[in-house]
């Protein structure tokens, strides 16, 4: 199982994570490379409709970051991201998706090293969880 | 000129669906005026050898209610398109997969245990299940096979039409029958219903809320709620929103909350995710506590958000995991 590499859909916010992933690049900070970036302009704009195609389409995991609480350029997105990914993990449970595959953090432009390692960790957990297995059962 | 044929068909359904062709009361003369129902098991004594007769294309339009779960209910579905120059998918099961569908949620042999071991009326000591070839003696029997997924119809067959409905409103049948017997030409995939979401019709909506009001999901035993108002508004959970109108709102007038069988609208690619995303836009807090409490308070969420198109969603099942 060591050479499995798991994909992250990356649903970064347009005015911190997605800030901070750019920095984190121009500082050369290492990462592993599973991530897959979506830019949003908030991360309030995060369907759960995408969430669920997003796996629907063979990624092992998610990864919606947001601004810190009251800091949300139009001031409640972040709010509404946190509401629907509660609902969502609870749902996805019951579709057997780990909760671990779905992740919500609040990731400010400055905070560089917070990113790698949230990146870091969810890519171990992953590796530990394997692939979804979409197809199976199928007949 | 030759009359046009039609041909009702049930695979995994309740009945509720040939109860919406009774349904259609007087207009149910209209439509033997113009045309012969050839085929429909619950109602008349035809076999399927005289389907099997029948020239490709022979009958104008086909009626298949209820999903797919059993190697007759597709050997069946394929027989009907072959012989039928319309197929129309009947109902919510054979359009999104239906209440059936829910045993998506659980494995083909979970599903077996439960109804022939586990269920407290069933007594079963010796643990049998049933097997699609088995032997009583000298006779070898053969039962249809029972398969993992409860599939809508189209899944399995190309399908012109699709009535939603669990069961349909009586009007949207007799919408698609008189189509076909007038030879309208729609396009292929319409729903015979509304396009907009149920709450742009429905009675109550002077009273949605435009923003955050849900502290408490209330679930309908625990108290009385107000007939005019919505129930959104009134903390209790209904699948307006993210499901398509055109039903009549019978629900509703019944004061009872929609539970989604018309099924998506056309621009929801999935209506669980979508009623969700709705909801969390009402809810009141920005506690991840408090939201989880809430959250917490609403049992067995895929079964309500999907109650009738797990199958036809993007997941369509329970996944699996090698952690699981």
């Amino acid at each position: 199982m060591n050479s499995f590499e798991p994909k992250i859909i990356a649903f970064l916010c347009n005015w911190c994570s997605y800030e901070c992933a750019d920095s984190v690049g121009r500082a050369q900070k290492e990462y592993p490379s599973n991530l897959r970036v979506v830019r949003v302009m908030c991360s309030g704009r995060v369907d759960p409709q995408f969430v669920i195609k997003a796996f629907k389409e063979d990624a092992e995991g998610i990864m919606i970051l947001g601004c810190h609480a009251g800091e949300c350029h139009y001031k409640e997105g972040n709010y509404q991201a946190l509401r629907r990914y509660i609902l969502l993990k609870k749902m996805l449970a019951q579709f057997g998706i780990e909760g671990g595959r779905l992740r919500l953090h609040w990731v400010s432009a400055s905070e560089g090293d917070k990113f790698v390692t949230i990146v870091s960790e969810m890519v171990r957990d992953l590796k530990k969880l394997g692939p979804l297995l979409l197809r199976d059962m199928e007949r | 000129m030759e009359r046009p044929k039609i041909a009702l068909y049930w695979c995994s359904s309740c009945g509720g669906c040939e109860e919406s062709v009774l349904d259609l009361s007087e207009n149910i003369l209209k439509i033997t005026e113009s045309a012969d129902i050839v085929f429909w098991p619950v109602a008349l004594d035809t076999k399927y050898e005289e389907v099997n007769r029948m020239k490709d294309g022979e009958i104008a339009a086909c009626l298949i209610n209820g999903s797919i779960r059993m190697d007759e209910h597709e050997y069946m579905a394929q027989l009907l398109r072959k012989k039928s120059r319309i197929v129309i998918a009947h109902g919510s099961c054979a359009y999104i997969g239906g209440i059936y569908g829910l045993a998506n949620f659980y494995k083909r042999e979970e599903c077996l245990n439960r109804a022939y071991k586990e269920v407290p009326s069933v007594k079963n000591p010796e643990g049998i299940l049933p097997q699609a070839q088995s032997r009583d003696g000298e006779v070898e029997i053969e039962l249809s096979g029972f398969h993992d997924l409860v599939k809508p119809l189209n899944h399995v067959i190309e399908v012109d039409y699709y009535i939603p409905g669990c069961p349909p409103n009586p009007e949207n049948v007799f919408e698609a029958i008189m189509s076909v017997l007038q030879n309208r030409t729609l396009p292929k995939g319409n729903v015979f219903a509304d396009q907009k979401a149920l709450c742009a019709t429905c009675s109550r909506r002077d009273t949605k809320p435009e923003k955050a009001v849900i502290k408490e999901i209330k679930r309908l035993h625990e108290w009385q709620w107000d007939p005019e108002k919505c129930f959104l508004a009134q903390d209790m959970i209904c699948l307006g929103p993210a499901t398509r109108g055109g039903c009549g709102e019978r629900c509703i007038k019944a004061n009872m909350p929609c539970r989604g069988c018309y099924g998506p609208t056309e621009n929801i690619i999935d209506q669980g995710g979508k009623f969700l995303s709705a909801l969390a836009s009402i809810i009141d807090s920005k506690d991840k506590r408090e939201i989880e409490k809430i959250a917490d308070s609403i049992l067995d969420m895929g079964g309500l958000f999907y109650r009738y198109c797990l199958p036809s969603s993007l997941l369509e099942k329970k996944v699996k995991s090698l952690s699981s």
